[in-house]
């Protein structure tokens, strides 16, 4: 094929006259590849760098204007054994990228100011002990307010910007008790200071900051992780599309498409956009759209969706939506009505902190009051006050849910699950009916030899080497069964027929039946059970091999383990019912439904919504979008349809279904271990609280408890590492 | 104990340096590519052969 590569979509200009272009790498496994790839790249003319980011595997090369096409990048990479594709960095994944950094600024901030000032406060409390002079206190406290102040101002902005946005939308978050202790207690020991007093507390504000800044960085830092990977994988996932320039082909990115553009599609490719057809015959699979594995005929004039693989012949076809846009309309219209009913489902800190937060405050005033009552001068009773805000400060509350996240999310990303949404770990845990699609979920994304057993194996070693000479589907999917690369020489394909090749001196034969010289023999019957045929022969022998939608190699095993951890399981199809029967017999799964639209899906879930249940959907398929943006929450297989990725909560990774059950599993614990944390929280206010009341706090106990409380809340979250065991 | 008047801001003054050195290398991009900075030391190909 040496049709150009035209990919100055994503080469950006950077000003000085050369441009540059972010690619996403695979194949890198160890660190020589980094000195292999850029030495490589580099030798190309006009290259002025190439710089290869081994944390999240992307290349970024510049190179002078007109010196060379970025297409040869890409071959540069291939013939060193790396396959690279460019990669339009996101925009949510840039700001993320600098809140990122945000983040890791106020932590600096916050460390730097935590360790003087703590410094300067174990100084006070050993002095106080012995013959500290008052204006020695004076100073160092004086000392730690000119450290403390600009710190929080500066390190306390993520959580003040936080609760001012709860706040003025009348709710509260946990980030609203954090914000007015740090701000009382900075408050406090700024009149304590210049009342010369001989407590302050500095070091419990700045320390507050510091903690909770960690838990928040490291939340933050696994999250990028994960999504940079899934952007990766978008990235290498990308197609192109062969589109006319005149007569000529050029190939693009299917992102540059336009309507109007005519475009080539192939035998085995997918349909890159929607359109119709203008010239050619075939037959498209349409499972991915539709859930529907039989095979509808096209011709010009006939409509068609992208993301349908194009099976039998080549199809000039003109683009009418670039923006997937017609048949997608449905869906999106959807999808925005249930991703806007799913935001209302509360996050467990959220809960927590709108039981807490009212109650802290409450205890707080019920302090001042009752130490007013009691005869206490009201600088003291303010005073105790206060300690007592700054003891209940959600330290260990707010670090108890992120500290879980990040180890349970540490923990799915090793088990193949990579995550989408914040909260997705709670809403798993909290599953108790799973619901699966078929097509592509329980069974794997690309057809596959389902008669294997039957067929004498060298006959199918050979049919499977001549299958590599053809682009066929089945042909294709036929390739899978053999662990060689090379195909037998001089094999030729004759379209529409199948290929032909030369093994040790006799014809060898693979392609339709008629091809093949078999007419008489009986075939197995084709469609009716959802599978199609491939024939071969060779030197007299012949074999007719099935191949069909097969199921993922663990699903049996995968679904029997969910059903012993109590979950309710379906199966809902977009296929044909009788072609989800014999599925949902194998996996002893006897709730199930065929033939079903989207917007059926949907009224199924509400349906189980309405008696209480919490949903998980597992689906790939475009018309599974919507369904899964209305589960309680959701999982995609890597292979599906763009927009169901964007749509679900967690995606994984592989052939096999078990990541669905280490995902239950993990969310389990991890959830279980939120809930351990919560109630330590609570117990040790119950504890430090009536000390507080009793204004028996020193800024020496508040210190301790609070550094206390937070190691244990992240010790026990620590324990939710490790897979499925 | 006047000497404290001094040695206080001082100490400070070296804590700041280092604030912002580490702020000077989160924004020039040193800590990027964490993992690749531990393998590209180990690779030789700037000696000259």
């Amino acid at each position: 094929m040496s049709e150009a590569l035209d990919l100055s979509l994503f080469a950006r200009p950077s000003g000085d006259g050369t441009l540059g272009m972010d690619l996403a790498v695979e194949g890198i496994a160890c660190g020589a590849c980094i000195a292999r790839i850029e030495s490589a790249v580099k030798r190309l003319p006009g290259v002025t760098e190439a710089r290869l980011n081994f944390t999240n595997r992307r290349l970024h090369v510049d190179w002078t204007d007109g010196a060379i096409a970025p297409a040869q990048i890409l071959q540069t990479l291939e013939d060193a054994g790396y396959h690279g594709y460019p990669f339009a960095p996101l925009r949510a994944e840039q700001e993320e990228a600098a809140e990122a950094r945000r983040l890791t600024r106020c932590l600096a901030v916050a460390g730097f100011a935590a360790m003087n000032i703590m410094l300067l406060s174990v100084s006070v409390w050993s002095g106080n002990g012995t013959d500290i002079t008052p204006e020695t206190r004076d100073f160092f406290h004086w000392a730690s307010a000119l450290i403390a102040l600009p710190a929080a101002a500066y390190a306390g902005r993520p959580f003040f910007a936080s609760a001012w946005r709860a706040l003025h939308l009348r709710a509260l978050n946990m980030d609203v008790p954090i914000s007015l202790g740090v701000i009382l207690a900075l408050g406090m020991s700024v009149v304590e200071t210049a009342h010369h007093a001989r407590d302050a507390y500095y070091d419990s504000a700045i320390m507050l900051l510091f903690f909770l800044l960690v838990g928040r960085a490291l939340d933050h830092a696994m999250r990028r992780k994960t999504r940079a990977v899934a952007g990766n994988l978008a990235a290498l996932k990308a197609e192109t599309a062969h589109r006319f320039m005149g007569d000529e082909l050029v190939s693009v990115p299917v992102a540059a498409l336009r309507a109007g553009d005519r475009l080539l599609v192939r035998p085995g490719e997918r349909v890159p956009a929607d359109g119709s057809v203008l010239g050619g015959v075939s037959e498209l699979d349409e499972s991915l759209i539709t859930g529907e594995t039989a095979r509808r005929k096209v011709e010009a004039g006939a409509t068609i969706y992208a993301g349908s693989m194009n099976y039998s012949g080549a199809l000039t076809m003109r683009v009418t939506a670039a923006d997937r846009a017609t048949l997608l309309d449905e869906i999106e219209r959807l999808l925005e009505k249930a991703a806007s009913a799913k935001s209302h489902t509360m996050r467990l800190a959220d809960r927590a902190a709108r039981f807490y937060a009212p109650m802290v405050h409450a205890t707080a005033a019920l302090t001042l009051v009752g130490w007013l009552l009691a005869g206490a001068s009201v600088h003291d009773a303010v005073v105790t006050a206060i300690a007592v805000l700054i003891i209940t400060c959600p330290c260990a509350l707010a670090l108890a849910i992120p500290a879980v996240q990040v180890v349970a999310s540490g923990a799915l990303f090793r088990a193949g699950i990579i995550l989408n949404a914040g909260d997705a770990i709670e809403r798993l845990g909290e599953a108790d009916t799973v619901i699966f699609d078929k097509t592509g979920t329980l069974t794997l994304p690309e057809p596959r030899v389902v008669n294997a057993a039957a067929i004498d194996p060298e006959l199918l070693q050979k049919a499977s080497c001549l299958a590599l000479s053809s682009r066929h589907p089945l042909a294709v999917a036929l390739a899978r069964e053999t662990a060689t690369r090379t195909p037998f020489d001089g094999a030729t394909e004759e379209p529409g027929q199948g290929v032909r090749a030369m093994i040790g001196g006799a014809e060898a034969r693979l392609g339709s039946a008629e091809f093949c010289g078999m007419t008489d023999t009986p075939l197995i019957p084709a469609q009716a059970s959802g599978e199609s045929t491939i024939c071969f022969s060779h030197a007299g022998r012949c074999a007719s091999i099935a191949i069909s939608q097969k199921l993922r190699l663990d699903a049996v095993e995968a679904v029997s383990a969910l059903r012993t951890l109590g979950l309710e399981l379906h199966i809902l199809s977009g296929d044909r019912n009788d072609a989800v029967a014999p599925i949902a017999h194998a996996l002893g799964i006897t709730q199930w439904l065929g033939e079903l639209k989207p917007a059926e899906k949907i009224a199924f879930i509400e349906t189980l919504k309405a008696q209480g249940r919490r949903v998980l959907m597992v689906g790939d398929g475009l018309n599974d979008a919507p369904a899964l943006a209305t589960a309680h929450v959701s999982l995609s297989p890597i292979a599906a349809a763009d927009v169901t990725q964007a749509q679900a909560d967690a995606v994984f990774l592989g052939e096999r279904l078990a990541p669905v059950l280490d995902a239950i599993v993990v969310a389990r614990r991890a959830r279980a271990l939120m809930q351990e944390n919560l109630w330590f929280a609570a117990i040790y206010n119950a504890i430090a609280v009536p000390v507080a009341i009793a204004s028996a706090v020193t800024p020496l106990i508040a210190a301790l408890a609070m550094s206390g409380s937070s190691i244990m809340v992240t010790l026990n979250a620590l324990r939710g590492r490790g897979g499925r065991s | 104990m006047n000497v404290l008047v001094y040695l206080i801001p001082m100490a400070l003054g070296l804590g700041l340096i280092g604030l912002f050195g580490f702020l000077w290398a989160l924004r020039s991009g040193q800590y990027s590519d964490v993992e690749g900075a531990a393998l590209r030391v180990l690779s030789d190909d700037d000696i000259e052969k």
